[in-house]
């Protein structure tokens, strides 16, 4: 059972990390969803509700989202629609009732390194970075490939607005049911970029895929042979819900579908 | 601790734990209409409105609220006698435990949502199950009561 000592709402990021540093066995809450769900002893829950952290914000290069912006925010934003294809909130959507898209954290989505996590798939293929309180400007893939959770706040990230196409394409047993698989492709300028996740570990990308792609001419063939690459090279594992061999078959059929996609755009 | 919150309109200070979630403490001070149903996000009967917008309050720290405006069904009886009136028109209701979860929802709904298709009503509602129906005569009243084709 969950039990927290001390529930706190810092005012600014740099109070939130005060905190951080300072409270005995402290927590930082985003939506909370998982914290919740877990049976730990909290000495210290940080909230980052009041700290600022949730806008959206567009500059001439970029989006840049607060770490405390919820799904429901991404679904509605109007650059968010215009670019990357509307691929942003198009997967956000998927995400089962208005209540969780009006709950869910991009910050928490993102740090959690949730494997089913959706929005994290289509982020890999997206020039994307995130910016660390204390760590500062990284690139996402950085980020995820960092050992452990750093004791940092996530303050948001950093999407460069790119004139690029995208599709995502996942499988679940029923809508209200985490993704078995979720896969991402970008192109731009014949350059793809292709994520896969659910495996059930984190999205990872799919390297010798992608260069398989980007150094040969496209034919006919292209897609099918992309998606075996994809369904070799990656490590799909088995949990409650599907089984590696499962999950990899899925890898064949999605990856092929969303390059098929990318390239009818 | 204590938090204050606006609660179907009145200032209310309430005693909570840290680790409380928001649908016991509501239950305590007498808002019955707020349910437990599957206490993993997703059926929805816990559904209330946090600054008009949905939220499921089984998943919701009690602490996030402070400072907020609530509105469980008691404070919305008025509106949601109107839609239950469609309900009942439509045969669309049987045990009543999503109710509360489900009108609460659609008054959010009839609020963002100006002429939405059957499709987005059915997606904005997600989040909201019925182990009853099988939701065509809520679809139907939901339509009606919306005024909006079928």
């Amino acid at each position: 059972m969950l039990t927290i000592a001390e529930y706190l709402k810092p005012q600014s990021i740099a109070e939130a990390y005060h905190l951080l540093k300072n409270k005995e066995n402290s927590v930082i809450i985003g939506g909370g969803f998982f914290t919740r769900m877990s049976s730990r002893k909290i000495g210290a829950a940080i909230d980052l509700s009041d700290a600022r952290l949730n806008e959206i914000r567009e500059t001439e290069q970029a989006i840049e989202i607060g770490a405390m912006v919820n799904f429901s925010q991404l679904e509605k934003d109007t650059a968010l629609i215009e670019y990357f294809d509307g691929i942003i909130p198009a997967t956000v959507a998927n995400l089962p009732g208005q209540q969780m898209r009006n709950m869910v954290s991009v910050g928490g989505t993102i740090y959690g390194k949730y494997g089913f996590s959706e929005l994290l798939t289509v982020l890999m293929v997206l020039d994307c970075q995130v910016v660390l309180y204390q760590g500062g400007v990284m690139e996402l893939t950085e980020f995820l490939n960092l050992k452990g959770k750093p004791q940092d706040i996530l303050e948001k990230i950093i999407i460069k607005k790119e004139n690029l196409k995208a599709s995502y394409k996942m499988f679940r047993y029923s809508s209200g049911s985490l993704p078995i698989l979720t896969v991402a492709v970008s192109e731009k300028n014949n350059q793809y970029k292709i994520a896969v996740g659910a495996r059930p570990a984190m999205a990872a990308l799919a390297i010798k895929t992608m260069e398989y792609l980007n150094s040969n001419e496209q034919t006919d063939d292209s897609p099918l042979k992309a998606a075996e690459i994809a369904a070799g090279e990656l490590v799909f594992g088995v949990d409650r819900r599907a089984s590696g061999e499962y999950r990899q078959e899925l890898c064949k059929v999605l990856v092929k579908r969303a390059i098929l996609e990318v390239n009818e755009r | 601790m204590k938090i204050s919150v606006l609660l179907n309109g009145l200032n209310t200070i309430m005693d909570i734990e840290p680790h409380e979630m928001l649908l016991d403490v509501l239950r305590r001070y007498g808002c019955l209409s707020v349910k437990r149903g599957c206490d993993t996000s997703s059926c929805g009967v816990c559904t209330v409105l946090l600054d008009g917008s949905p939220v499921l309050s089984c998943s919701l720290f009690a602490a996030k609220a402070d400072g907020h405006r609530i509105t469980t069904a008691e404070g919305m009886q008025t509106e949601i006698a109107e839609f239950a009136d469609f309900l009942n028109r439509e045969g669309a209701d049987q045990c009543g435990y999503c109710n509360p979860g489900f009108a609460l929802t659609i008054q959010a709904m009839k609020r963002e949502l100006s002429d939405p298709t059957e499709a987005q009503i059915k997606q904005y509602l997600a989040g909201n199950l019925c182990r009853c129906t099988g939701y065509v005569g809520q679809l139907r009243a939901i339509k009606k009561f919306l005024g909006v084709e079928s």
